[in-house]
């Protein structure tokens, strides 16, 4: 049968892999920010796994407002992306220095 | 090996293998294709969960709005891939390393004593004629209503931010300002000129 342990290890794992594709990815901001959402991809995970081995709903609900926001999120980051790219012709991070950071 | 526990394996399986073809296509129309993989697979496996409802919600808002969102905008830019993966074999040790790191840590604490299968028991199937969507839906507008209307608000906030963003105005464009031309008055447009009649001789 499967347990709680399967679904915890699975959303480990994802989450791992989304941070080693930020590391792979330092240089191209739409791969940075897709692992973003796989990262958010492996907590909804663990989140519906808790709700519902506890048999509550509250995990549930909670990933109903990360969906939210993760869209928000997302049409925001894209937009932002977009005007990078219409005034510096270029996604590659380490070209974006216009902050001197 | 349970039918639950093989559909499990099969959609992890397809779910990881999309997840590292994601982070190492050198195509990112690819790299978005496979991310509508994996979240039509964690789909899979949320229904399994008996997280009907939320399940949907991923297919819909994920793979046919955001993700859809996500191509538009990786085929509108002209990406330079080559440039982009010139790093990747410097970074791939380090990478790897970390992640390997963080798979084995939170696998020790995951398959710890804490949330063994003693502690939370195995899979409960609710009965037939439980309904999901409408259990959570009585939670939603009732306990978490104030945490609903942030959300639209948070919506909202997301259209104005995106459209105030990307909006722009080109100057060579030429437009029409209704207000200008109604507003116009005789003094603005028409001038008098006090020409001398030619002298005739």
């Amino acid at each position: 049968m499967l347990a709680l342990t399967d679904y915890l290890t699975l959303g480990a794992i994802l989450f791992s892999i989304a941070v080693v594709g930020i590391f792979l990815n330092r240089r191209n901001l739409i791969i940075l920010l897709m692992a973003i959402e796989l990262m958010l991809l492996a907590v909804n995970m663990n989140f519906i796994a808790f709700s519902h081995f506890h048999g509550n709903l509250d995990g549930q609900v909670f990933v109903f407002f990360i969906l939210t926001v993760a869209a928000a999120e997302a049409a925001i980051g894209l937009a932002i992306l977009v005007v990078l790219f219409r005034n510096r012709r270029t996604i590659n991070v380490n070209e974006l220095d216009l902050m001197k950071g | 090996m349970g039918f639950d526990k093989l559909v499990f394996y099969v959609f992890a399986a397809v779910l990881v293998f999309a997840a590292l073809r994601v982070i190492t296509c050198r195509n990112p129309v690819h790299a978005v294709f496979y991310l509508v993989l994996a979240f039509l697979n964690s789909a899979g496996l949320w229904l399994l969960l008996e997280a009907e409802f939320l399940a949907m919600t991923l297919v819909l808002v994920y793979v046919g709005a955001v993700m859809v969102l996500f191509l538009f905008v990786v085929m509108m830019l002209d990406i330079n891939v080559a440039e982009m993966r010139a790093g990747m074999r410097r970074f791939a040790p380090v990478g790897v390393g970390i992640g390997i790191l963080l798979v084995v840590e939170m696998a020790l604490i995951v398959r710890s004593s804490a949330f063994s299968p003693e502690k939370f028991g195995n899979l409960v199937r609710s009965p037939a004629d439980y309904s999901n969507t409408k259990a959570l839906g009585s939670v939603l507008y009732t306990e978490h209503v104030y945490a609903f209307e942030i959300a639209a608000v948070i919506l909202v906030l997301a259209i104005i931010a995106a459209i105030a963003l990307t909006l722009r105005k080109r100057p060579k464009t030429r437009y029409q300002d209704p207000a200008r031309q109604v507003s116009v008055r005789r003094e603005d447009r028409v001038r008098l000129v006090d020409v001398p009649s030619e002298k005739r001789g």
